[in-house]
């Protein structure tokens, strides 16, 4: 049994969505550079260079990367033999969010769905807890922006659309997006499970770090037949035209009911947040 | 990419009827910025006949939710908003004078055809570059509506806003005909 205070919860929470705000990870960075090298379009390839002369500056004035600095998605993978000492592990994660943003001057994005009225300090939380062996607690903060995450979609479609009618799908949902969830995206798509759990599994492809081959070499090739059409498309950077609609496209998939093939697309914008820490 | 061109605001008609989609533009000078809800409270005054808390003539309106200003700073992050939740009070402030928009997304057949018949443009400038596009803003103050909180109408002195025309006075669309150019 190892004891993990909740203070030590709140400040990595709180560093966690700072950080996450302002520094964009090497795998992004990475995927400009080369994205740059393959845009044709000129509007294209001036957007890409804003795009990460933006992330240098973010990281340099610690001025946020996007203004929409998101709602607060935390994934927490809890080893069952830590005990969380001090007070409740949620609270300690709302209260690092609550920090985070007050403290990094990042803007508060959450409120009411009809009266619209801001919940003042970002919570709640988006927070998945998930059980795993071990004395380690791993945190995982993603600051997710309302662009992109308003072109995700969900279909529960019939079982005989298969992969075709699947990739139908993913492509439909980038085609329909255009501009709005600031391409270049990155595309996570979740297929299988229940209709939450194929959502879930969408959200979560999108933590595996760009440019990094999904370990299923099947799976690996649709991810990169399918990026080639998206990227077909036409769309562009800023969807004003080019070669670059997407960086990447991260598949996860699940065995699902007899009767069932969700499948969920959950869209990310450049600005691909998240940030790690293991206590 | 088409011309580059320098442009101070407030804007003249000569100023924009010159651009092309696909031009890069470098705006320096005033612009104001409206979400929805300042929107809706303009347009209600217009239709009073009551005066306005700035006026238009010329005008450029960026779209754009700031995260707050850190200690020494005029403004956070600053980059633009989803235009289209302004499609519906924009051909209004259009008639009434603005001459340019700056936000990101498609816009309506009216606000397209407003800006035709009235001479503006909309410009758009890069979602998520929120840190480049803070590094123009070298003042920023709240003029009006500050119950809005961050709905609130500010006034940013810009130097050097880097942006793209997205509508021309044409009629013409860079969203569309861009993805036609690379479509394979
Ligand atoms: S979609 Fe992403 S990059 Fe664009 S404004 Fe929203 S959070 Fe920022």
């Amino acid at each position: 049994m190892k004891d993990i205070h909740c203070q030590e919860i709140i400040s990595t929470v709180k560093r966690l969505f700072i950080e996450a705000n302002t520094e964009l990870g090497q795998d992004m960075l990475d995927a400009f550079k080369s994205a740059l090298a393959k845009e044709e379009s000129p509007v294209g390839q001036d957007i890409l260079n804003q795009l990460m002369e933006n992330a240098r500056l973010a990281k340099e004035t610690k001025v946020p990367i996007c203004q929409d600095t998101g709602l607060a998605v935390v994934f927490v993978e809890l080893g069952q033999d830590v005990h969380v000492v001090g007070g409740g592990l949620k609270d300690a994660i709302e209260e690092g969010v609550r920090q985070g943003y007050r403290e990094g001057y990042l803007r508060k994005s959450a409120c009411h769905p009809f009266t619209r009225k801001n919940t003042g300090d970002n919570t709640p939380a988006v927070i998945y807890i998930d059980v795993v062996p071990g004395e380690q607690v791993k945190i995982i903060a993603v600051p997710k922006g309302g662009g992109s995450e308003n072109m995700s979609r969900i279909y529960m479609l019939s079982p005989a659309m298969g992969i075709k009618g699947v990739k139908e799908k993913v492509l439909e949902t980038v085609r329909e997006a255009g501009p709005n969830p600031c391409p270049p995206t990155i595309i996570g798509v979740g297929i299988g499970g229940t209709f939450e759990q194929a959502a879930l599994q969408a959200k979560k492809a999108l933590l595996r770090p760009v440019g990094e081959p999904n370990p299923d070499p099947e799976i690996d090739r649709l991810e990169r037949e399918w990026l080639e059409e998206i990227n077909r498309l036409g769309i562009g950077p800023q969807g004003l035209g080019g070669r670059i609609t997407s960086l990447s496209v991260h598949i996860h998939i699940l065995p699902c009911h007899i009767a069932s093939l969700p499948v969920a697309i959950n869209v990310q914008c450049h600005a691909n947040r998240h940030k790690v820490a293991v206590l | 990419m088409g011309n580059i061109y320098r442009l101070e605001t407030p804007l003249k008609e000569e100023d924009v009827v010159k651009l092309r989609i696909g031009d890069k533009v470098l705006l320096s000078g005033i612009v104001y910025t409206a979400r929805d809800a300042a929107h809706k409270r303009l347009i209600d005054l217009i239709e009073k006949n009551e005066s306005l808390p700035i006026g238009l003539e010329g005008q450029v309106i960026y779209y754009v939710g700031p995260s707050p200003a850190p200690p020494g700073r005029p403004i956070g992050a600053a980059g633009p908003t989803t235009s289209y939740r302004m499609d519906p009070y924009a051909p209004t402030l259009i008639a009434h004078g603005i001459r340019g928009m700056i936000g990101k997304g498609k816009r309506s057949k009216e606000v397209v055809e407003a800006m035709v018949k009235h001479k503006a443009v909309y410009f758009g400038a890069t979602g998520g570059a929120g840190a480049l596009i803070s590094q123009s803003i070298r003042e920023a103050g709240i003029i009006a509506y500050e119950d809005l909180g961050p709905e609130a109408i500010w006034r940013f002195k810009v130097v050097d806003l880097p942006v793209i025309v997205v509508n021309d006075t044409m009629g013409n669309d860079l969203y569309e005909q861009g993805k036609e150019r690379f479509r394979i």
